[in-house]
């Protein structure tokens, strides 16, 4: 991977001395990940170019992965990483240009503190969100940006383009701000970094971004990505880029990250009126669960497909509720949610039952015994041909008293922008139900097994296409 | 109640085979030294030992609450086993009785009481010997009047009770066990069983006879008798009478059989009704109890007494043939076989019911038979069915002939069903026989459910398989394929078959080679093995196909009724086609080439799974492909030229690169090598155009696993047949060639074919052994040897550079080939159980592993 920076700077090879590389060596730097060379392909006095280039070594990347790293592709000898300007490039970089991100220049002290003519070239950068994201970061920073993209296979023109953009960064900058704002934007721009996000991640974001993040128009997004969207850092990161700042903490962008659902999801990013905005979906969905059970008299809950355990936690507030119980068949979801609901701490009379894992497609034992059952968004993850097993595990074999069942509307999907038509509101929704085939479902359903249903709206209910969500409570 | 007073030998004991067994006596009567004298140390469950166990100290009376936990916690474990248990503590309160009495009762097991009666000094004089005894004086004095007073109460708390006065009559008192009346292991058949005749005579005589019995009549002609010259043994399941015209006709002949040996009987509901009736209970006279009162009214008073006598002693249910089938007339929960207690009885008679009632006013039966996971086959009648359909090992027999349907034998161990046809319908049902709940069913066909339970899969105790033995799956695997099967898997009853990862031959040492034939031929000649057959290997995504003929055939055998006739899976369980339309016009053509080639009639079978690969690679794996691999190629093709240049231009300045630009064009190079080697394994497909499949093994069909009766030879030239067969052109042939591992010619052509194969473009090879396998040593069932180029799209495109090439050879494949054993083994159980008719589940726990396994951390490159 390569990235070099020319100046057309009177007497250019000055770039030598604010680099602390000479332009007549070649220099070489071991790192981690490989070879980094620095050395210059035009050095006069009109135009200087610098390169870095980092020979990634990719069985070494593989042999000195740690594990848990979060970047899947690194697990594996065929990946873009030896090739494409990534953090593994902006490492390089702090290593080898530590001194001129520093900003000190004893040769050139003057220099290093005055914008100069900057050209940078990164051959294969990857960047996420498309062409548009490099111009959104980089432009507000001075820069001309020229993002073109890369095709993915030139015999293959129908597969498009690739997830690389050849960039040239042209303008006026100071050379340390130019570095610094490259070792942040890189990783951003990937949005996948190859060392797990440490709490020290907070000071190198702020000593890198110091003079250009607390004014980008995208501060928050950078912070988000730089730090892989780890709640607590970005937290505490903006809180101190807007002490930096000197503006209150509010004053910054107050986007909630969540865990586990992806801000794309169309439901929490959509806002379809100001009386939607105060209460999320999600929130409405949770409440309208509760309501049923509290109607239906259901005091011994288990949620089927808890996920990390959010209505278990709300049910766990509700002293209204006496036994509460968990299942799902992610077991990384599981952990999230014995940890909310404190599983692990619970003590003799706890209201929480179980927490476990299990799926709905095998009859078990532990479904049974408790007055209600909810699957709230559950059944739209199920392939249609399993739906069959799932029915005759919930109201056949676990058969209790109540079972409440919400899923999308898929009528509603046009009322949410950014959603293409027909598509779905989440990668692994296997359909999405208008209401009249809800409607059969759930009739045949309980004809089946002996319940009654009553169909309540979730969500402004719009009159055109009904509500978002459309729950069903079944009782026999 | 008790049977030991008409034992005239007093010395003689006789208890249960299988039971509780309560010794009850005042401390120091001597009940631990009777113990060890007649009872096998791990059958005695002592209150001191328990004691001694929780306290250190068995003579620490403030332990006896824990101790007693502990007693009974065992006594459960082994009742709920099945085995015989003695307690040895002195049992002397109705309170301490009663509560291991639940236990027995809990488990439908026998008791007896075996009371040691010594006189008081005795027992004093004893305790007195025992130092480390401490005994208040009151003790033994209060324990003998407590002995006294429940002495009267024992008979009625114990199936038997034998008192023991005296220390000469313990001494001299020995053991014999009774074998349970429901155990008959020891009649291994074979068996004619035979469902509800409800006083059908004549088609009784009908069956009989179809069966090969010569039917023995009296002087009037009645049959009276039928016995089988092949030395078979009918077993009736019951409900011989009512409804129908000849109740007395059948019971006579019955009882002649079962008086003979020539049969035996179970009791059904409808005897135990007319019992009842006959000793002139109050009984609802209904369902047909009149007509039989009627007709046996016109018997002799002789017969009458004799019928009723025999239907009196008949018993619930039996085990036969080694515990391998159990007869009872409304089925018997594993749970219950070979116990007896009042609801053993009330669940063979009348089966499980929910409570509810269905629209005739029926009750609901509670689907035991669908949860049912016993090991012996359990046959039964009660429920009339239009046709007797497996679940699980279990099979009604009760096919309505008084109804007008059938009277219906399954001959055991055979396993065939035998019907003949009602000669009028004698008694209308309430319900329709052929209601819509059991439409489509066929005779001797398998109702499977779709659902199975957790257990099924999270046993961890492991899946034994023939090949190998006990194959253990680790919780957090299971856990892990519970996740990707319940999220992803196409239907169990499709999901027979999952395919076993294969390990790579050992590391070449040929420059430049990272796979080479020389090593895969090696590993097998090494242990013994004369020849191999060489594959092609097919660079696509693997897949298993299971076709049946037709959709009667999914129905009866695969339970499977929503019209589909088959499933396309990958190697994880996934529909290989989001679309079924596409997947039932793969299968269409498959089905139309082992029509075409005359494979049904040729395997006798009406359905096969079948091993392949589809092509391209592109078809199933077009994501991984765009953002890994085109991906990667575009970035080196961005990147790698720009820095060939900017090295080109610093070496004009004269810098000395030290052959850093040689390095960089030379990656450039095994990049668009590696965008080549991916890119070969593209192409569009349009519908089925353009869709290769490749068969390579036929793993099952009826009654036969393939994959474990044939070579593999056989299997290529199947897979030949199919791809001449199919016109159309999807179906494609696999190239493949024996060599002979100790001819240097042979291995020399194989070598030459592989270079070609891999030269252009080919993935590689696959060598697996031909013939029978050398004994006592374990044989990789195939390993794989990858082309060069192919190799690139696994290790990286620079991976041929010497310096990287030295560091691969370390791998290691050690955990490899015994993950490829272990799933190997696997699979051909799955696909036994699967060829041998087995319920679902059975297949499904052997196929879950397989997935399991393959969470397992191993190198994914190998």
């Amino acid at each position: 991977m390569l990235l070099t920076i020319t100046t057309t700077l009177d007497q250019a090879t000055d770039l030598g001395f604010l680099l602390h590389k000479h332009p007549d060596r070649v220099h070489r730097f071991e790192q981690s990940s490989g070879t980094a060379h620095v050395f210059y392909p035009d050095a006069d006095e009109r135009r200087c170019t610098a390169a870095l280039l980092l020979d990634v070594d990719p069985v070494k990347l593989v042999r000195t992965r740690g594990k848990g790293t979060p970047d899947f592709s690194l697990g594996q000898y065929v990946n873009d990483r030896p090739y494409a300007a990534s953090s593994l490039l902006a490492s390089a970089m702090a290593n080898v240009f530590r001194t001129a991100m520093r900003g000190r220049c004893a040769a050139r002290p003057e220099l290093a503190r005055t914008p100069i003519p900057l050209e940078i070239v990164l051959p294969a950068l990857p960047c996420r969100g498309g062409p548009g994201q490099a111009e959104r970061f980089f432009g507000p920073l001075g820069w001309e940006v020229s993002a073109v993209p890369v095709p993915l296979d030139p015999e293959h023109g129908e597969w498009g383009d690739s997830r690389y953009v050849t960039l040239t960064l042209t303008g006026e900058v100071r050379l340390t701000d130019a570095l610094n704002q490259l070792y942040v934007l890189l990783p951003v721009l990937d949005d996948a970094k190859h060392y797990w996000v440490a709490s020290d991640e907070v000071d190198k974001l702020i000593r890198a971004g110091e003079g250009w993040l607390a004014a980008h128009p995208d501060r928050a997004a950078i912070t988000r990505r730089y730090l892989a969207n780890r709640r607590a850092l970005v937290r505490a990161a903006l809180g101190r880029l807007a002490d930096a700042d000197g503006a209150p903490e509010d004053a910054l962008d107050p986007v909630e990250i969540d865990e586990e659902l992806a801000a794309e999801s169309p439901e929490e990013s959509t806002q379809e009126s100001p009386a939607e905005t105060a209460v999320p979906l999600s929130e409405r969905r949770a409440l309208s669960v509760l309501a049923a059970l509290r109607e239906e008299n259901a005091r011994r809950v288990i949620d089927l497909g808890c996920g990390s355990g959010k209505l278990l936690a709300r049910l766990l507030r509700d002293e209204f509720f006496s036994e509460i119980s968990g299942a799902d068949v992610s077991h990384r979801a599981l952990g999230h949610a014995r940890r909310r609901v404190r599983f692990d701490e619970r003590r003799e009379g706890s209201r929480v039952r179980d927490v476990f894992q299990g799926a709905l497609t095998y009859a078990d034992e532990r479904f049974r015994g408790y007055e209600a059952a909810v699957l709230m968004e559950v059944v739209e993850h199920v392939d249609p041909p399993r739906l069959g097993a799932v029915e005759r595990v919930v109201f056949g074999h676990a058969a209790p008293r109540v079972v409440v069942v919400t899923t999308p509307n898929a009528e509603h999907n046009v009322r949410y922008e950014g959603l293409a038509p027909g598509a779905m509101r989440h990668p692994d929704h296997r359909f999405e139900w208008t209401r009249a085939e809800f409607r059969e479902w759930a009739d045949r359903v309980a004809a089946a097994h002996g319940y009654r249903v009553r169909h309540v709206p979730v969500g402004d209910d719009d009159p055109e296409v009904g509500a978002p969500t459309q729950m069903g409570v079944f009782t026999r | 109640m008790t049977d030991d007073t008409r034992d005239h030998d007093r010395t003689v004991i006789r208890l249960p085979e299988m039971g509780l067994v309560v010794l009850v006596g005042v401390s120091g009567s001597g009940k631990s030294h009777f113990a060890r004298k007649h009872f096998a140390p791990t059958q005695v469950v002592s209150s001191d030992a328990c004691r001694a166990m929780v306290s250190g100290d068995e003579n620490d009376q403030s332990a006896t609450a824990d101790a007693f936990d502990l007693l009974h916690y065992i006594v459960g474990k082994r009742l709920r086993r099945g085995l015989l248990t003695v307690v040895d503590a002195t049992n002397v309160q109705s309170r301490a009785r009663q509560s291991l009495l639940q236990l027995a009762k809990a488990h439908d097991v026998l008791t007896a009481a075996i009371v040691l009666d010594v006189p008081e000094h005795v027992a004093v004089e004893r305790n007195a010997a025992r130092p480390d005894r401490d005994l208040p004086e009151h003790v033994v004095p209060r324990q003998r009047r407590e002995l006294r007073r429940g002495l009267r109460s024992l008979g009625r708390e114990f199936r038997r009770v034998r008192v023991l006065t005296g220390t000469e009559e313990i001494d001299a008192a020995t053991i014999r066990y009774d074998r349970s009346w429901n155990d008959r292991r020891d009649l291994t058949g074979p068996f004619d069983v035979v469902g509800d005749v409800h006083g059908c005579r004549a088609e009784l005589e009908d069956l009989l006879s179809g069966l090969g019995y010569e039917i023995v009549r009296d002087a009037s002609g009645r049959a009276v008798d039928a016995n089988h010259p092949g030395g078979r043994t009918v077993l009736f399941v019951g409900d011989l009478v009512d409804r129908g015209p000849d109740s007395p006709g059948v019971l006579r002949l019955a009882m002649g059989m079962v008086a003979s040996g020539n049969a035996l009987c179970v009791s059904g509901n409808h005897e135990a009704k007319l019992v009842r009736a006959l000793r002139g209970r109050k009984v609802r006279v209904a369902h047909g109890l009149a007509e039989s009162l009627e007709q046996l009214a016109a018997e002799p008073e002789e017969f009458r007494a004799d019928a009723l006598r025999f239907m009196d002693g008949l018993i619930s249910h039996y085990v036969l043939d080694e515990g391998r089938l159990v007869v009872a007339h409304a089925g018997l929960k594993e749970d219950y076989h070979g116990r007896a207690s009042g609801r053993v009885r009330s669940f063979a008679l009348y089966g499980d019911t929910t409570g509810e009632t269905d629209e005739y006013g029926l009750p609901v039966r509670y689907p035991w038979a669908r949860d049912y996971r016993g090991k012996a086959t359990v046959v039964y009648g009660h429920t009339p069915v239009p046709e007797p359909e497996w679940v699980n090992n279990t099979i009604c027999l009760d096919t309505g002939v008084v109804f007008g349907g059938k009277l219906t034998a399954l001959r055991y161990p055979e396993r065939e069903l035998v019907s003949v046809p009602a000669r009028e319908v004698w008694y209308e049902p309430v319900r329709p026989l052929d209601a819509p709940a059991s439409a489509g069913s066929v005779a001797g066909g398998h109702r499977e459910s779709d659902v199975l339970r957790i257990e099924d899969v999270m046993d961890n105790s492991g899946v034994e398989t023939r090949l190998m033995g006990r194959v253990t799956v680790r919780e957090e695997n299971a856990l892990a394929a519970l996740e990707v099967m319940s999220r992803f898997a196409v239907d169990p009853r499709w999901l027979v078959y999952l395919p076993p990862t294969m390990s790579p031959a050992a590391t070449s040492a040929l420059p430049g080679y990272l796979e080479h034939p020389a090593e895969a031929l090696a590993a097998y000649r090494d242990r013994g093995v004369a020849r191999v057959v060489c594959e092609e290997k097919h660079m696509g995504s693997r897949a298993v196909a299971v076709v049946c003929r037709d959709e009667a055939v999914a129905a009866a055998r695969f339970g499977v009724d929503d019209g589909t006739t088959g499933a396309l899976f990958t190697r994880t369980g996934r529909a290989f086609f989001r679309d079924p339309d596409r997947t039932r016009e793969v299968l269409d053509r498959v089905r139309a080439a082992i029509g075409a080639a005359g494979l049904w009639d040729e395997l006798d079978t009406g359905w096969l799974v079948l091993d392949c690969e589809l092509l391209p690679w592109s078809a199933k794996a077009m994501d991984l492909i765009r953002t890994q691999y085109a991906a990667t190629g575009a970035a080196a093709r961005a990147a790698l030229p720009m820095a060939s240049g900017a090295l080109a231009r610093a070496q004009a300045r004269g810098l000395d690169l030290g052959g850093l630009r040689e390095h960089v064009d030379r990656r450039a190079a095994n990049a668009a090598r590696f965008r080549d080697a991916y890119a070969r394994y593209c192409w569009p497909v349009d519908g089925l155009d353009g869709l290769r499949l490749a068969p390579f093994q036929v793993l099952a069909g009826d009654g036969t696993a393939w994959a474990a009766a044939r070579d593999h030879d056989w299997h290529l030239d199947i897979a030949g047949r199919l791809a001449d067969a199919d016109p159309g052109g999807l179906i494609r042939r696999t190239g493949s060639m024996v060599a002979d591992l100790a001819d240097a010619a042979s291995e020399e052509a194989v070598t030459g074919w592989w270079e070609g194969l891999t030269a252009s473009g080919g993935e590689g090879m696959v060598v697996k052994p031909l013939g029978p396998l050398p004994e006592g040593t374990k044989v990789q069932p195939g390993v794989k040897c990858r082309g060069r180029e192919y190799l690139r799209i696994i290790y990286g495109p620079d991976y041929t550079e010497p310096e990287h090439l030295d560091r691969l050879r370390g791998r290691s494949l050690g955990r490899k080939r015994s993950l490829a054993m272990r799933e190997h083994a696997l699979g051909l159980e799955a696909l036994d159980r699967l060829a041998a008719g087995e319920p679902v589940w059975r297949v499904h726990q052997a196929v879950f592993a397989v997935l399991a396994l393959e969470s397992e951390p191993v190198d994914p490159r190998l």
